[in-house]
């Protein structure tokens, strides 16, 4: 059969989906019990004569998704919110602290990138701040801010930053000598030149410093609401935990898979806006 | 090196420093030369003399170990509008289109010019360099010998009184180079363009330059000879090879690049002035040699 990569990968991934959902639904399987001695239990209890394993059936799943999906945004309460407004708060704290960190790492990379002394000056300190799980900055968060919701942010902020910051130094102090003798021999101002030459040059190697952060910043946030709590995908996730609800914790493991995908698709598009081809 | 000339190189000399602050013998030294306005000069050497340094500092964009360059009565101490540069391997900006290539300099150029008047600029030149039609194309779709064309309309565009190319076609194939010479020559001819070229190639050295100056080998180098291209001005590539003078320079060059550069060099405790030679002109003696050649001899 002469069929192109592409059609036979995708039905590869239908193929290994439906093995996965088939063990899924071996594994869930009502099991009958051998002994008919607890009949008369079992009658009184109703009709709990199967036993199921705690995981969810494929039909529960669905039925749980298809509730989900069709009420998004209900709310009914502190601790009953639908999967949008959590999502939707887990993303605003995402982005701002994304947001912040990038107003702070992209400058200060860009002034590291060009200087070799202040390059040299403050690589201990990143070399030193950078392993740190953003999550051991919590207890200082909460303390100093004195409001979880902010210190969520901080938490991102702070993760956000390394990647974004190396990156931006990195394409910056590595901007093609023959772009700035151009510059030079053409007497551009030094502020024509980092916005014309420098930031161009090295945009696609920045592009790929956001993308790392933003991969990382949707990575710590789930821990960091489940931290926190109150609200967002990563308390809901707890939350569902604590209510044994192992359907509602798997379908949101799903939608933090999905919407991790699709933030890491929007900054390649963005990526390959700024590439450049030599 | 007489003052009056409109650019003056004099004693020039470049000392490297290694990472322990010891100084490395001068790559060159002692290099002086004059261009006049109008002139189309090239300088001919084996890698490793220093060419392309000398080029950066008249550039400004090195400085000299020793000795200054003045242009049109003032000194050359940095990066300047009035040099325009074509860089060895054509130095585009990736992300920007032909005509953006070329906007950006005339941009530099005239900081106060209004986009449309900066864009009609940039085409005029793009034209000049026979790239209509691929002005919106960005460098990485085009060939080399288009580079290097976009290479050449951005430094023409800013207008310089001067134009300085690092062995611009090097990197070409013999059939593009040719044709881009061509055009070169077209272009300097009508613009009376003063140029200073690094080149490999004998025969474009024989084609452009007006004097053609022979470095010695490096450490130490100099410039040993001038030698004035005697054949005239309105020559063309198609009929070089029809004049009896283009074999006695083409000769006079290859020995010198193949031979004499070497013995030069190990002669380096003669310092003199570098002889101003003609050898397109008939031989002056019975020996068939030029008075030049035979001081060379009487050096070595």
């Amino acid at each position: 059969m002469k069929l192109p990569l592409s059609v036979k990968a995708a039905l590869l991934t239908v193929v290994l989906l439906g093995v996965f959902l088939f063990i899924w639904y071996l594994a869930t399987l009502p099991v009958e019990r051998a002994t008919t001695a607890n009949d008369e239990y079992a009658a009184l209890m109703g009709k709990a004569s199967q036993k199921t394993s705690g995981l969810p059936t494929l039909t529960q799943m669905g039925e749980v998704t298809w509730q989900h999906l069709t009420h998004p945004f209900y709310d009914n309460g502190p601790n009953d919110k639908g999967i949008g407004i959590q999502l939707a708060y887990s993303l605003a704290r995402v982005l701002s602290g994304f947001a912040l960190a990038a107003l702070v790492a992209i400058p200060v990379g860009f002034v590291i990138g060009m200087s070799p002394l202040l390059r040299r000056a403050l690589d201990p300190f990143i070399q030193v701040l950078k392993p740190i799980s953003p999550l051991a900055w919590m207890p200082l968060a909460l303390y100093t801010i004195k409001d979880a919701a902010t210190s969520s942010i901080f938490v991102i902020f702070i993760c956000s930053l390394w990647p974004m910051l190396i990156n931006t130094a990195f394409g910056v102090a590595s901007v093609r000598r023959e772009w700035l003798n151009v510059a030079h021999t053409l007497e551009v101002s030094p502020m024509r030149k980092a916005f014309r030459v420098v930031l161009p040059a090295a945009a696609p190697t920045i592009m790929t410093g956001m993308r790392i952060s933003m991969g990382i910043a949707w990575l710590v946030i789930v821990a960091a609401e489940m931290l926190v709590g109150g609200l967002g995908i990563g308390y809901f996730v707890w939350n569902e935990w604590n209510n044994l609800s192992l359907a509602n914790v798997i379908f949101a493991i799903l939608v933090i898979g999905f919407v991790g995908m699709l933030l890491d698709f929007i900054f390649a598009r963005l990526q390959r806006l700024v590439t450049y081809e030599e | 090196m007489t003052m009056a000339a409109f650019l003056a190189v004099e004693h020039l000399a470049k000392v490297y420093q290694d990472a322990q602050g010891r100084l490395s013998e001068p790559v060159f030294e002692d290099v002086g030369f004059g261009i006049e306005r109008g002139e189309f000069v090239c300088i001919i050497g084996h890698s490793g003399c220093g060419k392309t340094t000398i080029l950066s500092i008249l550039a400004g964009l090195e400085q000299p170990s020793e000795g200054l360059v003045i242009m049109d009565g003032r000194e050359v101490v940095g990066p300047s509008l009035e040099r325009g540069v074509v860089f060895q391997g054509h130095a585009l900006m990736p992300w920007l289109t032909v005509r953006e290539n070329i906007a950006f300099a005339v941009r530099s150029r005239w900081t106060a010019r209004r986009r449309a008047e900066v864009l009609d600029h940039a085409q005029k030149y793009v034209e000049l360099v026979g790239l209509e039609g691929a002005e919106h194309k960005k460098p990485a779709a085009l060939s080399g010998g288009m580079k290097q064309r976009v290479g050449i309309a951005r430094a023409f565009a800013i207008e310089p009184k001067m134009l300085l190319l690092d062995e611009p076609f090097g990197a070409l194939d013999a059939l593009t180079r040719g044709t881009i010479q061509d055009e070169l020559l077209r272009i300097v001819q009508a613009t009376h363009q003063t140029v200073f070229m690094i080149t490999h190639d004998v025969d474009e050295a024989i084609l452009l330059a007006d004097k053609i100056l022979l470095m010695s080998n490096g450490p130490r180098a100099r410039i040993v000879e001038i030698v004035v291209n005697t054949l005239p001005r309105q020559r063309t590539r198609h009929l070089l090879h029809h004049d009896p003078q283009y074999y006695r320079i083409r000769n006079h060059l290859v020995d010198f690049l193949v031979e004499r550069s070497i013995r030069m060099q190990a002669a380096d405790d003669i310092r003199s002035a570098p002889a101003v030679v003609s050898p397109g002109l008939a031989r002056d003696d019975e020996n068939g040699e030029t008075t030049s050649e035979a001081i060379a001899r009487a050096i070595v």
